[in-house]
């Protein structure tokens, strides 16, 4: 499940793509996709005309075949864009679901009981409570009522390293097919069968739980609109050509007079009524391969395809949106409130100084930090080693021959530290050293408190470093912010997107940090509901906002988000409340998912753009094809000199089918996105597909016309 | 072509553009309901008007009490235009003794003027009495104009409201248009043109003894006032038959410049009332560079195409312009800037025959009204035309800058195009489905005098006009008869109120959403770029649609024009 590579057209993955295009021609799979149906629809006509035609013998079958041919085509190419994205799902749903075949659950009568039964997975109902034990796989969703267990979350996550999961607090939820890898577990069962995350999860991917967007149903509406209006401006060709070829039968006669205006209207309402009658010059066939030629085909055929790659894009990112609707708003996302820790700083923070009191020499101190903190594993405490070593060259000793004694940190004394030789060294939190120093009857030196507010101002933490009662000096640890996030910041921000902090920092701290990472605002001390009151403060201007989350006291403010990121490590509730869940749980991925939302909407409007912008070259190779017979003048619109009306008809009808296999890796792929501000991104779009969409089919059409001679299918 | 001629049209933009950001602030002072220079003249007046009628000016409408009330109000002004011109001829103020109009011409009369489409199938002069030019007709320029700018209003109402229910008042905006926009201004033009030479009474027609001893009666009447307020209200209805090419309607060049700078004088300040009501003047900018850059286009190729002239006229030996049906006072020029601006913007008056134009000058002015009479277009129209347009731009090409489309603050969404589709079936519908019809039924090809391609054109500009709610005609066609009338009349309505309804509801949709706040990731919608985006959606979504009709028609004519064949 983790993000695997597939090539576009993985070969495993054709056979099956061809056999469902096929598939896809029930009409009720095809009436889901407006422009494709009527395509659908027209084609059969054609077909039935073809048939009569067939019967009665009537010329150019051979021609009148082809374009039925690829009129069926275009549909088939149209069910292929769709079944190859889905497809792709298949292939990550496939893994999913082995691991949740025939798993068996040892269910509980209560949660105290120690007898178990067993049932199929598949039997559990919400409220059941059971028992998973080591090496066992959790038969469903839940939370854990008791114990704490290591769990293997690989299945679904692709992340090898166990997770810790315990009862209460915001470790609490499990997923079905996920393994516990020691202890034991009893479980209240969240989810019943079939609908629980794993179930979701395939369901997602597969594509089959897709719900049309509220865009796609827009765009839907558009297309459908576009070929009505095509309805109307093919429909009404017979009537004028024929109107057009009586006008002209009798020109021709009348065209030798010194006056070429023809003096008698009724002996051309004789013929115009003689022309309609015969049915007109024009083939009917040729007039649907018009219509299918200028409805827009193209990304009517992609639509669905593009949004069903646009979640599996964020699938293999290992996050999943519970709707399309999410991919959507996450596009549209004016302001990302992005906690601090682990998104904008590195989780921990670092020593970056020594500031040693009067008296006493930086290395004297830097040595005393070192020996206290040798024995600290916390990132901080090796960080200070580190440092010592690098500023003064001191190397940590060996410590079993000192004699030393360690003092690991606890929340009561706040402080850890050493015993060694005799001395007593520790360092923690300045307030609690403090304290400790003047109960012990010592004075502090009045710079320690000047330098710790210096520190707390420049958004570090000061960590005081005393030996044997008296003050040596601070240790100042500093959030790291992340490399390279000024410059995300900086992008996001000529996107028109805002940057808040969150953080439980307190102001001044959340300022520094928020300076120097370059974020656009910051909410310190930040508690749930502060959270929730800054989102309906960003929505009541007008912006829609994402955020990420876990706990479950987030779970109001993920419901309230436009976009709501749960952590997979977080409670059910946060998972629920989100409308994505990030399976690696790492909140840095907001900014991506944002941009995937973009890609997706950036996708369907080149498509877009780019069907519409084709009609141009479409119209001026069918119009000479079809009107020639009657006004030979009009091969003047011949701007491509197709070789025949019947090649250029039927050069136009393989291009309009073949551009849709020809765009299927850009509608999987998605368009290639740079981050920056909308009058960028739509001047460079409208040139790459709107003038390429102009462009584009007068060359593909002329060099299909080219070999279409040459193979002589005309 | 000639250098006099281009610098006429130069001027002619230059005063458009000119005028337009005072006119346009002027008109936003007034719908906001300010105090403007007039206010203490016609203030009083109004509220007297709202005091008369019982109109509460405070109590706003809902999209749909809006509708109701413009199709109220355009249901009674067509019954009593069609009552006045049924019985006109036993009411006074007809001094030639002309009898009641024919039903299916009073039909298709009276739709013409309510639709502020002004579809001559009648002669002025020959079938109207001085009462129903003024009473019926003159009121109707008023007011289905005030109408077309009312619905304008309500729909930039849609996009300016957040979160509202109403789109304001129909009975205070069609008063305001009125008495404080088209009144004055008719008035000012009025004079303007009187003190240009141009006839105002209430006179006999005179009878003339011609040099060459021949009697002729000569036309007159309020003609300024009439001219006035059909130039500048996109209604088009000339006094004479000629309209703007007869020397009473159109006395000299100088009345010609400003005739056809008021075709276009009050659509094009709506652009900026439009901005300023938005709070972004540069949104009613991009409008009107998109509407300029085409008229422009539409200017500058027919002018290169009459100054080509006929080549079967120059293998005669007579060089110079398409001169046919032109006034010879204004010459090449200054017929080519009226027809484009007069199709263009719906308005339909004509200082030369469009039929007797090259056939690619034919092709302007019928594209010109094809595309949805959105290039400046009716006065309000226009506005409410080119929004249409401006909403599928951002939706088609929205999408590219990686956002769900937004226009103006508002997220444009299935509601909001499904009206806006039906708003844009209904003029290809009509258009295409009757020229379909009329070319194919003999009763309607009767009235065509020419046959071949420009027949065509004739049937195909006709339906154009009438769905676009423009006006003007290709003269050859006579399209005074039952079946004519009835189907234009039909067409027009359609054209007019198919396009408004819709548009009105998807106003009340968005004025009930929330804005969105622009930042730097918004889709641009005042620069060169959208304005570029605009003309190409409008060409290819409205003028792609009449590509097939427009090459049996114009097109293939042209091409014939070349190759010697005239039709």
């Amino acid at each position: 499940m983790k993000a695997q590579k597939q090539s576009l057209f993985d070969r495993r993955l054709l056979a099956p793509a061809i056999v469902d295009s096929f598939r896809k021609l029930n009409p009720a799979s095809l009436a889901k996709n407006p422009v494709i149906f009527i395509t659908a629809l027209v084609a059969a006509l054609a077909t039935a005309l073809l048939l009569r035609d067939a019967s009665t013998g009537a010329p150019a079958l051979a021609f009148s075949g082809q374009v039925v041919a690829w009129l069926w085509f275009t549909v088939l190419f149209a069910n292929f864009a769709e079944a190859i994205a889905e497809g792709r799902g298949k292939a990550q749903a496939d893994s999913l679901r082995k691991t949740r075949s025939l798993t068996v659950a040892k269910r509980l009568a209560s949660p105290e009981a120690v007898t178990t039964t067993e049932v199929p997975a598949t039997q559990l109902k919400v409220g059941d409570y059971v028992r998973v034990d080591a090496g066992e796989v959790i038969p469903g969703d839940g939370s854990i009522v008791t114990g704490v267990a290591t769990v293997d979350e690989s299945a679904i996550t692709g992340e090898s390293a166990p997770v810790v999961r315990e009862s209460g607090g915001d470790r609490s939820a499990v997923t079905g097919g996920t393994r516990v890898l020691s202890d034991s577990l009893v479980i209240r069962i969240s989810a019943a069968a079939g609908s629980s995350f794993l179930d979701r999860m395939i369901a997602l991917v597969e594509g089959a739980a897709r719900q049309k967007t509220p865009n796609e149903l827009a765009l839907n509406v558009l297309l459908a609109g576009m070929s009505l209006i095509f309805v109307l401006a093919v429909a009404t060709i017979p009537a004028f050509a024929a109107y057009a070829s009586a006008g002209s039968a009798s020109l021709a006669s009348a065209l030798g007079s010194a006056s070429a205006t023809l003096p008698a209207p009724t002996s051309l309402r004789e013929g115009t009524v003689s022309a309609s009658h015969a049915g007109g010059p024009i083939s009917l066939i040729v007039l649907i391969a018009l219509f299918v030629t200028l409805i827009p085909t193209t990304i009517g055929a992609l639509l669905s395809a593009i949004g069903i790659a646009g979640m599996n894009r964020l699938v293999n990112f290992n996050v999943l949106a519970m709707s399309g609707r999410a991919v959507e708003a996450a596009g549209d996302v004016d302001t990302l409130l992005l906690d601090k820790t682990g998104t904008i700083t590195l989780g921990n923070r670092q020593a970056v100084a020594f500031i040693a009191m009067p008296g006493v020499e930086a290395e004297e101190l830097a040595e005393a930090a070192q020996l206290s903190s040798l024995s600290d594993e916390t990132p901080e405490g090796r960080s200070i080693v580190v440092l010592a070593k690098e500023r003064y060259g001191l190397r940590g000793r060996d410590m079993a021959s000192a004699h030393a004694n360690f003092i690991a940190f606890s929340a009561q004394t706040r402080m850890s530290g050493v015993d060694i030789d005799g001395q007593v060294i520790r360092k923690g939190a300045v307030d609690a050293v403090v304290e400790q120093v003047r109960l012990a009857g010592q004075s502090v030196p009045p710079e320690l408190l000047a330098e710790t507010e210096k520190i707390a101002k420049s958004g570090g933490t000061p960590l005081a470093v005393v030996r044997d009662g008296r003050v040596l000096g601070l240790v100042q640890l500093k959030d790291i912010v992340k490399g390279g996030i000024r410059e995300r910041f900086a992008e996001l921000r000529q996107m028109g997107i805002r940057t808040v902090m969150i953080t439980g920092d307190n102001a001044m701290t959340a300022a520094a940090i928020a300076a120097e990472a370059g974020v656009d605002d910051f909410l310190a001390q930040a508690t749930p509901e502060a959270k929730l009151k800054l989102i309906r403060e960003e929505q009541a201007k007008g912006k829609l906002v994402a955020m990420c989350g876990d706990g479950t006291n987030d779970a109001p403010a993920l419901a309230q988000a436009d976009v709501g990121v749960a952590m997979q490590t977080g409670t059910q509730a946060a998972r629920e409340a989100g409308n994505m869940v990030d399976l690696d749980s790492d909140p840095t991925k907001l900014i991506e998912v944002v941009g995937i939302g973009k890609q997706m909407l950036m996708t369907r409007g080149a498509l877009t753009t780019f069907s519409i912008a084709n009609d141009v070259a479409k119209y001026f190779a069918i119009i000479p094809a079809l009107f020639v017979a009657i006004y030979p003048q009009l091969n003047a619109l011949n701007l491509m000199g197709l070789r025949s009306p019947q090649s250029a008809i039927l050069s136009a009808i393989i291009f309009n089918a073949l551009i849709i296999v020809a765009l299927i890796p850009l509608a999987l792929r998605g368009v290639a996105y740079r981050p920056g501000p909308a009058a960028g991104l739509l001047r460079r779009n409208l040139l790459v597909y709107g003038l390429g969409g102009l462009v584009a089919p007068f060359i593909g059409i002329k060099l299909i016309d080219l070999l279409v001679n040459l193979v002589g299918l005309v | 072509m000639t250098i006099n001629g281009w610098l006429q049209i130069l001027a002619y933009f230059l005063a458009l553009l000119l005028l337009t950001r005072p006119l346009g602030g002027f008109l936003y002072r007034v719908f906001e309901g300010e105090k403007t220079l007039l206010s203490p003249a016609l203030g009083p007046l109004e509220r007297g008007i709202y005091r008369v009628t019982g109109v509460d000016a405070r109590r706003e409408q809902g999209w749909l009490g809006y509708t109701a009330a413009m199709l109220l109000f355009n249901l009674l002004g067509f019954l009593f235009l069609y009552t006045l011109l049924r019985l006109q001829g036993g009411l006074p103020l007809n001094p030639q003794g002309l009898p009641g109009v024919s039903p299916h011409l009073a039909f298709n009369t009276a739709i013409s003027f309510v639709t502020n489409t002004n579809w001559q199938s009648y002669g002025g002069e020959s079938t109207l009495s001085y009462l129903s030019q003024m009473l019926g007709l003159t009121t109707q320029n008023f007011v289905s104009a005030a109408t077309g700018i009312a619905v304008a209003l309500a729909v930039v109402r849609g996009f300016v409201r957040r979160k509202s229910d109403s789109l304001g008042n129909f009975w205070v905006d069609l008063t305001r248009a009125t008495l404080y926009v088209l009144l004055p201004l008719a008035i000012l033009s009025a004079l303007a043109l009187v003190a240009l030479g141009m006839p105002q009474n209430f006179a006999h027609y005179t009878e003339a003894t011609t040099l060459e001893g021949a009697q002729q009666l000569i036309a007159q009447g309020p003609v300024a006032s009439q001219v006035a307020i059909k130039q500048l209200g996109s209604n088009g209805g000339g006094f004479f038959n000629v309209n703007s090419a007869h020397p009473f309607e159109n006395p000299n060049a100088l009345s010609n410049f400003l005739e056809s700078l008021y075709l276009i004088l009050i659509a094009a300040a709506l652009t900026n009332t439009f901005g300023r009501m938005v709070k972004d003047e540069r949104q009613g900018w991009a409008l009107f560079g998109a509407m300029a850059i085409l008229l422009a286009a539409g200017i500058g190729i027919s002018y290169w195409s009459e100054s080509q002239g006929n080549p079967a006229v120059a293998a005669l030996g007579v060089e110079g312009p398409n001169l046919e049906g032109k006034e010879t006072r204004f010459g090449v020029a200054q017929s080519v800037i009226w027809s484009a601006a007069t199709t263009a913007a719906s308005n339909g008056s004509v200082n030369a025959m469009h039929d007797s134009y090259t056939p690619l000058g034919g092709l302007v002015q019928m594209l010109n009204i094809q595309l949805g009479e959105a290039i400046f277009g009716g006065v309000g129209a226009g506005l409410y035309g080119m929004i249409v347009y401006a909403i599928l731009a951002v939706f088609i090409a929205g999408l590219m800058v990686g956002r769900t489309p937004e226009y103006l603050g508002k997220k444009i969404e299935a509601r909001e195009l499904k009206l806006t589709m039906l708003a844009v079936l209904c003029l290809p519908l009509v258009l295409l489905g009757f020229s379909a019809y009329a070319s194919v039924s003999p009763e309607m090809l009767k009235g065509l005098a020419n046959a071949g391609p420009h027949g065509f054109s004739e049937i195909l500009y006709a339906f154009s006009s009438a769905a676009g709610n423009n006006g003007s005609a290709f003269a050859g066609l006579s399209a005074n008869a039952p079946l004519w009338n009835t189907l234009l009349g039909i067409t027009m309505l359609v054209g007019r109120f198919a396009m408004i309804v819709p548009l009105l509801a998807v106003a009340g949709s968005l004025a009930a959403k929330p804005a969105v706040a622009p930042s730097a990731g918004t889709f641009p919608t005042h620069g060169g770029l959208f304005v570029g985006l605009l003309i190409g959606v409008l060409l290819i979504v409205g003028g792609l649609t009449y590509f097939p009709a427009l090459a049996l028609g114009p097109i293939v004519e042209q091409l014939a024009l070349h190759a010697g064949q005239n039709y």
